[in-house]
């Protein structure tokens, strides 16, 4: 290239993008590079052994570690009933509301917002009360702590359903669906969902992250999930408690590299199509 | 209501406009179909009240009441005790800090995935480890610190055995507010990496052949083009990082179990002794602190966000 043209450039050169990226992602490896030797030391006398990853599945010792596994179900059933409400009561109010009330589109993301500006810490002051009622109705079953991660997921499921909403022309589809004779149902269900798969599977897996690294509503609500327990686990057995640890960390991290996937393989898709078109 | 009786709506989109002019004769049947619709908005907006407003109005009205449920200001008058105080300075310097830290190195991430391919690789994993690193706050991350940099952590102990540098000379500082600095970070940078990729992204090429044609340097058109339209993102990044580090609970409360010297520590000791200064309901009066800065903070984002959108068009 000539003078003129790494003039006009304005990125970095790749030897820049390269040294930049290679420094801070180092840095970033160190913790759970640690995390990993910490798990396999033998113990105080020094030396390395596989023994705490090999003893966390030998089922003699599910007793000791049941306060993990409680923990770890405890979560995946509230993971289950948080994308419940998030695809049952999140999501045909949003096609709804862009469907039939598109001035309030405007209130429902501010609504769906709120809970960036409303930390889980000062939400927690208030639940306590409101979990009061919510036992007299519901009984006291960890489930029900999915209503209040309904809330903390919601920011983050909004803007993944609301990224896919925008995209298709929701109300083309389901007049062109109307007028061929499908009722709400149908085009509820045969035209819209399949449309809104992405988006759909996107927001189950950003809220199954959000609700498996959830703490501070568990903690001081007194329930158990994932987070609490291995808190508490760390106290007998501190290399159990890590070993799970990096594996709902690399569990997350596959979660979210498939969400990366799936939205590039949309946005591949989409690209193609208008090409072709 | 006021949407039903109108029918032509107020406002909205211009593409949609055409299809809300029905005539005359279609007029009483939608009426009724929107008054139905509207009944398909209860279940999201009784979810909402019960599980969004309702305890939020609760937490910020129990600071208003003793425990007899008079009414009293006692507890907002304990927010400017002395021992309250101290621990919204230590939440501000804290978040600050590692607001601008992370903004800046995560700036600088941004910045070396300019001219990356937006489809390739490399671009994909950066963007999947920042929502994953930014997403790793909590238990997890305060055990990969101690593990790190533990009394017998791995870099504590490499240090110690190679340089013979001793990072805790003066004492273990890991479980104290300075402690938090590192992992803090460690969530706000990636946090960063999100929220202004986008912003640097929208960077035109155009610009910067513009620049080269009228004589700019590499130099000019970071300081007179780039850095301008990138201003109000990174600042409102900045604010957006704040907030994010000031209402974080997680990982402060796994590392520090002694002592409450931030404030959503000092939220934890009022839910759980139930006294602070010899208050009840302290953890109301503190949690109207909190959100106080918090919505200033996030209405002056959301304002620099508006200028954002402008050049991302």
């Amino acid at each position: 290239m000539s003078r003129a043209a790494t003039g006009v450039r304005s990125a970095p050169t790749a030897g820049t993008r390269r040294w930049i990226l290679a420094v801070i992602g180092v840095l970033f490896a160190i913790p759970i590079l640690s995390m990993i030797e910490f798990s396999l030391r033998q113990g105080l006398a020094g030396g390395y052994t596989l023994d705490h990853w090999t003893g966390l599945f030998n089922p003699a010792n599910a007793s000791r570690y049941q306060v993990v596994w409680t923990g770890l179900v405890n979560s995946l059933v509230l993971a289950v009933v948080t994308v419940a409400i998030v695809l049952f009561v999140l999501l045909p109010t949003m096609v709804l509301v862009q469907l039939s009330f598109p001035s309030l589109v405007r209130l429902l993301e501010f609504i769906c917002i709120i809970p960036i500006t409303v930390p889980a810490i000062v939400l927690v002051v208030g639940l306590a009360p409101v979990y009061s009622v919510v036992a007299q109705i519901f009984g006291s079953s960890v489930w029900t702590l999915a209503f209040a991660y309904g809330i903390t997921v919601l920011p983050y499921a909004y803007r993944t359903l609301q990224s896919n909403l925008g995209a298709i022309d929701v109300i083309t589809l389901s007049e062109a669906a109307r007028s061929l004779g499908a009722g709400w149902g149908s085009v509820f269900w045969r035209v819209l969902i399949p449309n809104l798969r992405r988006g759909i599977l996107a927001a189950s897996f950003i809220s199954v992250a959000v609700v498996l690294g959830e703490f501070t509503i568990a903690s001081l609500l007194s329930r158990q999930n994932l987070q609490t327990s291995i808190l508490l686990m760390s106290q007998t057995d501190p290399y159990v408690a890590v070993i799970i640890a990096l594996l709902a960390l690399a569990f997350v991290f596959v979660l979210l590299l498939v969400i990366g996937g799936v939205g590039a393989a949309g946005q591949k898709g989409r690209r193609k199509t208008r090409t072709q078109s | 209501m006021t949407i039903a009786d109108t029918p032509g709506g107020a406002g909205g989109d211009v593409g949609v406009e055409p299809r809300r002019h029905p005539g005359p004769a279609a007029e009483p049947t939608r009426r009724k179909k929107r008054s139905w619709a509207f009944l398909g908005l209860t279940p999201f907006a009784f979810y909402v009240l019960a599980f969004l407003a309702l305890p939020t109005i609760l937490a910020l009205a129990t600071g208003f009441f003793d425990t007899d449920g008079t009414i009293t200001l006692g507890n907002i008058a304990a927010l400017f005790d002395p021992v309250i105080v101290n621990t919204f300075i230590s939440s501000f310097w804290l978040s600050a800090l590692t607001a601008v830290v992370g903004a800046i190195v995560g700036a600088v991430i941004c910045y070396a995935m300019l001219g990356a391919r937006p489809e390739g690789r490399l671009r994909q994993t950066i963007e999947s480890a920042s929502s994953v690193l930014a997403q790793f706050g909590g238990v997890m991350l305060a055990f990969a610190f101690i593990s790190m940099m533990g009394a017998a952590g791995l870099v504590t102990v490499l240090l110690k055995s190679t340089i013979h540098f001793d990072i805790y000379a003066d004492g273990v500082w890991l479980y104290t507010v300075p402690g938090l600095i590192l992992p803090y970070l460690y969530f706000q940078i990636p946090l960063m990496v999100i929220v202004f990729l986008p912003a640097m992204e929208g960077l035109k090429p155009q610009w910067a052949e513009a620049n080269a044609t009228l004589g700019g340097t590499r130099f000019t058109y970071w300081t007179r083009i780039a850095a301008p339209v990138l201003a109000p993102a990174f600042f409102g990044s900045l604010l957006l990082l704040f907030a994010n580090a000031f209402s974080a609970f997680a990982t402060a409360a796994a590392l520090i179990s002694q002592g409450s010297q931030i404030v959503p520590l000092q939220i934890r000791a009022a839910l759980v002794s139930e006294t602070i200064l010899g208050r009840s309901n302290m953890a109301g009066a503190l949690a109207l602190g909190m959100i106080v800065v918090m919505i200033i903070v996030m209405t002056a984002y959301s304002f620099l966000q508006k200028r954002t959108t402008r050049w991302q068009r």
